[in-house]
């Protein structure tokens, strides 16, 4: 196979396993505010994610420095167009992995307050932004022929993207509650995330949908057979997982979530091949895997590496998760490290 | 101001502020894996608790420190893209290999594996425990060593074409293999020991003289911390030696600009101290040693060195017309700084070792009192050494190949690059003072009881 293509590939898999991962990271963050008033829970709520939230930002890390290693052009043209909006990502993110560390370290209301409203900003923002880039992304930006972009911030918003965004925002709340009903312990906050969830996931299939209908007018995604089949398979396992919920059938719930997750993120990748970003002012300048590409010779030494690093992440993280398994309960809570 | 020289000031305020805590995380893992190690084999069952104490005690500085590390090392990440596209550009084919290099060998499991130790007290048994954390110890020192091939690539380019309008890689081994990233990171990796050596030296200074209760323990940390120190400001100073003499053929005019030397000389001499008049290209008072320079780079007193003055020229028949002097002034002073400095901490560390191995160290409160309002000099020695090596290639962002003018995100402007400068130093400055802040009230607040020596 084609160099270009495997490393396209590779791509669309970093980027799976960043927003399937991250995704409940920033559902759990974004429901924490309405889940409980307790500290006590709070505590619990966010124990589940403490341990693996830092391995699971680095699929967002990698994905970037692969985008790096593998388009460069790419790369370049996307961080630099999405410039102020990048900006408030890194404020959420580092605002959200402090806080992290910090809130446990005292006790106080609006010490633990304060940094909980952190976590809440910095998984909320990440969440609407990486909405809006896609949908952006899908759309086509205005971009020259020297694969620069000539707009500003505000050209980044319009109804499609915002759409794209509290699409995103809410599928990954969704996705967080459906984690929570597996992780937590207390029977009354499992109850809690799951009655959350269905509210949330409600609003989510409405979104999905209306930004499913504005993909059709404003894109050219439901032109690849592909991309349709992913789109659709998205919103059904979707809507299956909502039911699923709704029965206390969690398990299945949060699979289906993620598989939902997955197909769209497929479906987005799909929609754009062999297009990375799309010129809005010539299809000509739009950004390929081939013309935003690393020399052959680098491709082919990054997809030995990967080849041989993925793998092995794979293996120690799904080993971390297995060591971490088991509902999280009170004294999880307690135990200083 | 322009959206060149506000991103240059962007990306230096985010690399020093990065770059504070770095070398306590390259470092203090390691001294955190030592002391776990201590702890999984020590037969003593008094010190054995204490041990896990201490072990827990500086683990929670690591991760204090490890947190704001990592949230600004995704920053510097990000901003080769948001700020300098066309470096992403011109580079991209052999910078990005290294970056991703890192977040797939070394960052997943550095964080993964923190996660695990942090967590995993009563999940794993006392040796596997242990080995989490000596992984965190490694990846950390390996995140390290692929960010420093990238950064030796910018200062002196191996393994490289230039085709299709850009740099490209054409022999990975020889950039992995790069001779200068022996010497970086051989420098940073020492430096890292000398800074967590420190920060366990301050720290346990400090727990000596004011938590009786503690002091036994602390006792053995302090001593620990001056011997894992001494042996960082050795290793730094060696590294630094050899990498400074490896200057003379891979980046005469960082060297030149280091020492102040505006004209050859042969026998050169080393100026202690001198006024440097940027102007009129030379120096209008200096103190020197004749021929020291020479020996320090030759190993004998001759031996020619190349002034800037005559690489100025040299660089101007090659590359044309333009100004390829960095700042001597900042370069000159920053290397002083260093090397003072440097040579002091060695005396200390070596001095609070023999002298706790020796007997009580409350024997001489007035040092134990002095070591932590030291301790923020090894962080300015830090900042001088990467000034050095950031502000010595400039006007290049890669040597030779591409000016850092060059470089920029042709769509940025001005006041975007305001707004998120303001912003960024804000939110560092604040998060600082609440990581400071955390530290101290922990250390304050945490006794290791413990009888008797260990």
């Amino acid at each position: 196979m084609d160099l270009h293509v495997i490393w396209f590939v590779l791509i669309v898999v970093l980027f799976i396993g960043f927003f399937f991962l991250e995704g409940f990271d920033y559902g759990v963050g974004g429901l924490l505010p309405f889940l409980s008033q307790e500290d006590r829970d709070r505590s619990q709520i966010l124990r589940t994610i403490t341990p693996v939230w830092d391995g699971n930002e680095v699929w967002m890390i990698t994905a970037g420095g692969a985008l790096f290693a593998s388009f460069p052009h790419v790369y370049a043209t996307m961080f630099s167009t999405f410039y102020l909006a990048l900006f408030l990502m890194l404020l959420a993110l580092i605002l959200r992995g402090v806080a992290f560390e910090f809130r446990g370290r005292r006790e106080g209301r609006s010490w633990r307050r304060f940094w909980e409203s952190c976590i809440v900003f910095g998984s909320v923002v990440p969440a609407i932004l990486w909405g809006v880039a896609v949908t952006d992304l899908l759309r086509g930006l205005p971009i020259d022929a020297s694969m620069v972009y000539t707009g500003g911030f505000f050209d980044l918003l319009s109804l499609y993207s915002v759409l794209g965004g509290l699409t995103f925002l809410f599928v990954f709340l969704f996705h967080g509650a459906a984690f929570l009903t597996l992780r937590l312990s207390e029977p009354r906050l499992v109850a809690r995330a799951r009655k959350l969830g269905r509210t949330v996931g409600g609003i989510a299939i409405l979104l999905f949908v209306l930004c499913l209908w504005l993909t059709y007018v404003q894109t050219d995604l439901f032109t690849r057979p592909l991309a349709v089949i992913a789109i659709l398979g998205a919103a059904v396992a979707f809507v299956l997982a909502n039911l699923l919920l709704a029965r206390a059938k969690d398990c299945g719930s949060f699979i289906l979530s993620a598989l939902a997750i997955a197909l769209t993120t497929a479906a987005f990748f799909a929609g754009l091949f062999p297009r990375l970003m799309v010129s809005s002012l010539d299809p000509a300048y739009s950004l390929t895997i081939t013309n935003a590409s690393s020399s052959p010779y680098t491709l082919s030494i990054m997809t030995v590496v990967a080849c041989i690093f993925v793998p092995i992440v794979l293996i120690y993280q799904i080993w971390a998760y297995h060591l971490f398994r088991g509902r999280i309960t009170q004294k999880d809570a307690e135990d200083e490290y | 101001m322009d959206a060149l020289l506000l991103s240059r000031w962007q990306f230096a305020i985010t690399t020093v502020y990065h770059f504070l805590f770095v070398p306590v995380t390259l470092g203090l893992s390691i001294f955190v894996a030592l002391l776990e190690t201590c702890y999984v084999r020590t037969k003593r069952p008094a010190w054995k608790a204490a041990c896990q104490k201490l072990v827990k005690f500086f683990g929670t500085l690591f991760v204090i420190n490890f947190s704001m590390g990592v949230v600004t090392g995704i920053v510097q990440e990000f901003h080769f893209g948001m700020n300098w596209s066309e470096y992403s550009r011109f580079m991209g084919d052999i910078f990005g290999a290294p970056l991703a290099l890192e977040a797939l060998t070394a960052f997943f499991l550095e964080s993964t594996m923190l996660g695990v130790w942090l967590f995993g007290w009563n999940r794993l048994s006392e040796k596997a425990h242990c080995l989490a954390i000596w992984l965190v110890a490694f990846a950390s020192n390996l995140s390290a060593f692929w960010i420093l091939v990238a950064n030796s690539f910018m200062q002196h380019p191996v393994g490289y074409v230039l085709r299709n309008g850009r740099a490209e890689m054409s022999d990975f081994l020889a950039l992995v293999t790069n001779p200068y990233v022996v010497g970086e990171y051989s420098h940073t990796f020492f430096s890292g020991m000398a800074t967590a050596g420190f920060v366990v030296l301050a720290v346990s200074a400090w727990k000596v003289l004011h938590d009786a209760a503690s002091r036994a323990a602390f006792r053995q940390s302090l001593m620990a911390g001056a011997l894992f120190m001494f042996v960082g400001f050795l290793g730094a100073a060696g590294s630094g030696h050899l990498h400074t003499q490896y200057l003379a053929a891979s980046n005469p005019m960082k060297l030149a600009s280091m020492e102040a030397l505006w004209e050859t000389e042969d026998p050169a001499p080393f100026a202690i101290v001198a006024s440097i008049d940027e102007q009129a290209h030379k120096n209008t008072s200096e103190l020197k040693v004749p021929a020291l320079f020479s020996f320090m780079l030759y190993n004998q007193p001759s031996g020619a060195v190349q002034g800037i003055n005559d690489l100025q020229a040299a660089q101007e028949s090659q590359y044309g017309p333009g100004d390829y002097r960095p700042d001597v002034t900042g370069l000159f002073w920053s290397f002083r700084f260093m090397v003072g400095i440097g040579g002091v901490m060695i005396l200390l560390a070596l001095a609070v070792f023999l002298l706790t191995w020796k007997g009580d160290p409350l024997r001489f409160p007035l040092l134990l009192r002095a070591i932590p309002w030291l301790l923020p000099l090894v962080y300015v020695v830090n900042s001088c050494g990467w000034y050095i090596a950031e502000a010595g290639r400039q006007p290049w962002i890669v040597v030779g190949l591409q000016k850092t003018a060059d470089a920029v995100s042709p769509n940025l402007t001005g006041a975007d690059v305001s707004l998120t400068m303001i912003v960024f130093t804000v939110v560092y400055l604040a998060l600082a003072i609440v990581a400071l802040g955390l530290a101290f009230r922990y250390i304050k607040h945490t006794a290791i009881p413990f009888e008797g020596r260990a």
